[in-house]
């Protein structure tokens, strides 16, 4: 079971009250796009044993899509934040560089 | 018009460790915008007589209520019949900002689950801790029950009221009804 912290209602809730809504900080690539990049972003995804940042919706809440960084392995959360942002912030990556001593994630570390 | 009339007809129940009743029609106005706007503010305030309540929280004080829904939303209860004068009101003071209000009465169901009992009902059915440590008058939750959007409050000492979409009022009440049914007290609060 997850407990989600909502960075925009500061409800903290289990995760049925929220949506999970796939991989985060995906760049998308569109028309006039190469074939490469277009598969790139359309079908290819982190799976990570570990480390992972995701998007959430707290659905049955605020409404509000956010950021969690979890541990696929252990179900931790390592902290939420809002979905206006293109990578992880500093502090958290501090926090869980504190937990998990030289993860990565893709390009993120 | 047409007479408006509650999704259940003012069911109650009250065989069951708590009372569960379907509260009369209520006057709920969705306002959404920037609620750090002083205009914003202001309107609500000289409408309802209620500031804008901090994250989470529901301010009350007898026939109106105003609730914080999300970063840019805000509930207002108030009685059935001033729900249009309200708008209108609001709409003229807040001509020049971007917001929207909303008559939302009709689309909403509300329920009053009443009694010593009252908190472990709402355990049952709530994935929300609402020990009287943690969850207090003046707290303002939405979350789900069973399988429906809920949002819920303490009116009154062991009072809760319990708002829904009105298309799930008769789950809503079967809901609360299973939860309150005879000897089913949990003792936990």
């Amino acid at each position: 079971m997850l407990i989600l912290t909502c960075p925009c209602c500061g409800q903290t809730g289990e995760e049925s009250e929220f949506h999970a809504g796939g991989e985060a900080h995906l760049t998308r690539f569109g028309p006039g796009s190469s074939d490469d990049d277009f598969e790139n972003y359309m079908f290819m995804r982190q799976n990570p044993k570990g480390v992972h940042f995701e998007r959430w919706r707290h659905v049955y809440g605020c409404g509000k899509w956010f950021h969690a960084a979890r541990c696929t392995m252990t179900l931790e959360i390592f902290g939420t934040y809002p979905a206006q942002t293109l990578e992880p912030p500093p502090d958290l990556r501090a926090k869980i560089s504190a937990r998990r001593p030289g993860w990565s994630w893709g390009a993120v570390s | 018009m047409s007479k408006a009339v509650t999704a259940l007809n003012g069911v109650r129940f009250t065989d069951g460790i708590a009372d569960v009743a379907e509260l009369p029609m209520q006057g709920m106005i969705t306002l959404r915008g920037d609620l750090s706007m002083a205009v914003l503010k202001k309107a609500v305030k000289s409408n309802t007589g209620l500031a804008v309540p901090d994250q989470g929280q529901v301010a009350q004080d007898g026939a109106f209520a105003v609730a914080w829904m999300s970063p840019d939303e805000v509930l207002i209860l108030c009685p059935y019949g001033d729900v249009q004068g309200i708008i209108a009101k609001l709409d003229k003071a807040l001509i020049k900002a971007h917001v929207l209000a909303v008559d939302v009465s009709d689309a909403r169901a509300l329920f009053q689950i009443a009694g010593v009992h009252a908190r472990a009902v709402m355990a049952k059915l709530a994935p929300v801790d609402v020990s009287e440590r943690s969850f207090q008058p003046g707290m303002f939750r939405r979350t789900r029950m069973a399988q429906t959007a809920a949002a819920f409050w303490i009116a009154d000492t062991d009072t809760f009221h319990i708002i829904c979409f009105r298309s799930q009022a008769r789950y809503m009440f079967d809901l609360l009804c299973v939860a309150a049914q005879k000897g089913s007290e949990v003792g936990r609060f």
